[in-house]
């Protein structure tokens, strides 16, 4: 067996402990910035803590009353289910700009199917899901298989889609009461139960469940995990075994299928379906939730519950704003502060390792 | 020698454009031997070994594993055929924790219905198995299986690579510049870990610079030179500026392979 070199040999009287710091010289700063590392969700989460209790002691017991909070709950719920979806695609470094519109067609074909052509509505909801994944797979195959940039191809997609949306439905809006009187089950997520004051509808449990049952697959299947580590570093993923381009595509189709799900519960919010409901920016709100929820731009970090907090932070603001009479603006002044302080948030909690 | 190679290569070409990276490049391993691969820059080793490790796919020649003709498309084949790779770059998935990181790409689910129906993982096995791992390699300084990667030093991130290729690779480990990165301390924790991992009777192709080390803990070290084989000289028969000699062509190897 060879020995050791003669520089090396010193190396025998070295200190054999086990590196060991005092606690004191942990700063209270560097602690928090450890503890956000581990636990990417705190974030979102105090600050929206903070602003309950900030707008409750301005506003009073109107805003803190179960019933207001709700509200808030089924303000946000479409957005949330798409804020999900965005938090798969975001967390492979990815953007999805065509989510939006990806749901307000899904929505429209739905309605179609069901009311204007009389389909039995579990069908037209099944097209609609699928169209969706379709939607989903266009923009995973371009960007796994072809390799192109997300933010490109979305962009391609988002217009691509939202003029399919217009052309085919010739912008007629579906009625409510059509909706009622020929596919009740479009608006399952509308409904509601009460307890107390407190309103949740089916569309909220949606929300909560949905998030809950990817946090699981995120955090504890194996399809998970390569989410995080082909967002982390593709090269280094591939290296490992990991077929990337499986991955991508799976995340974009899933994401699709998940826009498409958050269609129906829009149908079921919004009572009618409106076809001009496109040029709302849903994928700018989805990403704005996702954002402020801590999920890193720069792929595989933060936790999809951060996305759920994120949703509520806006739905809070929003709704905290709109009670004390503030000029709507407000709330949008806020919200880009919210995207900034995330995002710079992000990049110090990235720097622990250094 | 009577002893058959486990792995060889014979007449492997690579071109990139104009550029001939592999010239009729040859390469054989033997079983439980340590074989360094050393090389002037632009010699060709890193076409050498990415052709081995499924990495890129050469445009002529063939290699064999065990006596059976192989042609791997990509990294993934040659690792289920038993080659694990570590890669200067390691690989690693900085903001996944070690556990996860060891078993990445090859996850360990549940027993039952939670495994099958729900696709959990079994994370206190893997947790385990990593543990077992790392300090079975005696890289206990690690503290918890559950930090992120990133939070470990070049050293520890270095051990981590290659305990993992270790506790997977039934047939040859390839480590590519194992201790570029590393200071005095920790580069003779992977050497240490290197010969420890031989000892177990994996073969071990080692490509480094560093000639100390490759003098050290080598079997056989095979020079290459202008995209081919040179020659293969024992260590212990030659000096350190021989093969510093042989890899720059400033002196001419007395006989092409000593095997």
């Amino acid at each position: 067996m060879s020995g050791t070199q003669e520089f090396e040999r010193v190396l025998d009287g070295s200190d054999k402990n086990v590196a060991s710091f005092e606690s004191q010289d942990v700063s209270l700063l560097k602690r928090a910035q450890h503890f956000l590392h581990s636990t990417p969700a705190a974030v979102p989460l105090i600050v929206l803590i903070l602003s309950i209790i900030i707008f409750g002691v301005a506003i009073g017991g109107r805003f803190f009353s179960s019933y207001t909070l709700t509200l808030i709950l089924q303000q946000i719920a479409v957005v949330g289910i798409l804020g999900a979806a965005q938090t798969l695609i975001i967390l492979t470094a990815g953007i999805d700009l065509s989510i939006g519109v990806v749901m307000v067609i899904s929505a429209v074909i739905m309605g179609n199917f069901a009311v204007t052509y009389g389909m039995p509505t579990g069908i037209a909801i099944l097209v609609g899901l699928i169209t969706g994944g379709a939607c989903g797979f266009f923009n995973g195959f371009l960007v796994a298989v072809m390799r192109l940039p997300p933010f490109i191809v979305t962009l391609g997609s988002w217009n691509i889609i939202m003029a399919t949306n217009f052309i085919y439905s010739a912008n007629e809006t579906i009625r409510d009461t059509d909706v009622d009187e020929k596919a009740p089950l479009l608006h399952l997520f509308a409904l509601n139960f009460r307890i107390g004051s407190a309103i949740l509808t089916l569309g909220v449990i949606a929300m909560v469940l949905l998030v809950a049952v990817l946090w699981y697959i995120l955090n504890h299947t194996a399809w998970g995990r390569h989410v995080y580590a082909v967002g982390d570093d593709p090269e280094a993923a591939k290296l490992s075994g990991i077929q990337t381009r499986k991955v991508l595509l799976s995340v974009y189709t899933i994401a699709g299928v998940i826009a498409a799900f958050a269609a129906w519960v829009s149908i079921g919010r919004n009572g009618s379906i409106s076809p001009s409901s496109a040029v709302t920016d849903f994928n700018l709100q989805a990403i704005t939730a996702t954002v402020i929820g801590g999920i890193s731009l720069f792929g595989g970090r933060g936790s999809i519950l951060g996305t759920l907090f994120g949703a509520m932070l806006v739905g809070v603001m929003s709704m905290g704003l709109n009670m004390l009479g503030a000029d709507p603006q407000w709330k949008v002044m806020l919200t880009g502060w919210l995207i900034i302080a995330a995002v710079a948030i992000d990049q110090w909690i990235r720097k622990v390792s250094v | 020698m009577s002893v058959e190679p486990i792995l060889t290569a014979r007449g492997l070409v690579k071109r990139y454009g104009r550029v001939t990276a592999l010239d009729n490049a040859d390469f054989d391993l033997y079983p439980g031997e340590i074989l360094a691969v050393i090389g002037d820059n632009g010699a060709g080793k890193s076409s050498l070994i990415k052709a081995i490790s499924g990495a890129v796919r050469p445009d002529e020649g063939e290699i064999t594993l065990e006596g059976r003709q192989v042609q791997f498309k990509s990294p993934l084949e040659a690792r289920d055929a038993g080659i694990e790779t570590v890669y200067q770059n390691l690989a690693l998935s900085p903001a996944l924790s070690i556990a996860d990181n060891m078993f990445l790409g090859r996850e360990i689910r549940k027993r039952g219905v939670l495994g099958q129906w729900f696709r959990m993982l079994d994370r206190p096995t893997m947790e385990k198995q990593a543990r077992d791992k790392l300090t079975e390699l005696g890289l206990m300084t690690i503290q918890n299986i559950n930090q992120a990667v990133e939070t470990l030093s070049g050293g520890q991130r270095q051990g981590v690579a290659v305990a993992r290729a270790a506790a997977f690779g039934s047939k040859v480990i390839i480590l590519d510049e194992p201790t570029a990165a590393l200071g005095v301390k920790e580069s003779r924790k992977v050497l240490e870990l290197i010969l420890d991992v031989r000892s177990r009777g994996i073969p071990i192709v080692l490509i480094s610079h560093n000639m100390p080390h490759v003098f050290e803990v080598a079997d056989r070290i095979h020079i290459h030179r202008l995209g081919r084989r040179l020659t293969v000289i024992d260590p212990k028969e030659y000096t350190m500026s021989d093969a510093v000699a042989f890899m720059t062509g400033a002196k001419a190897p007395a006989q092409p392979v000593a095997a």
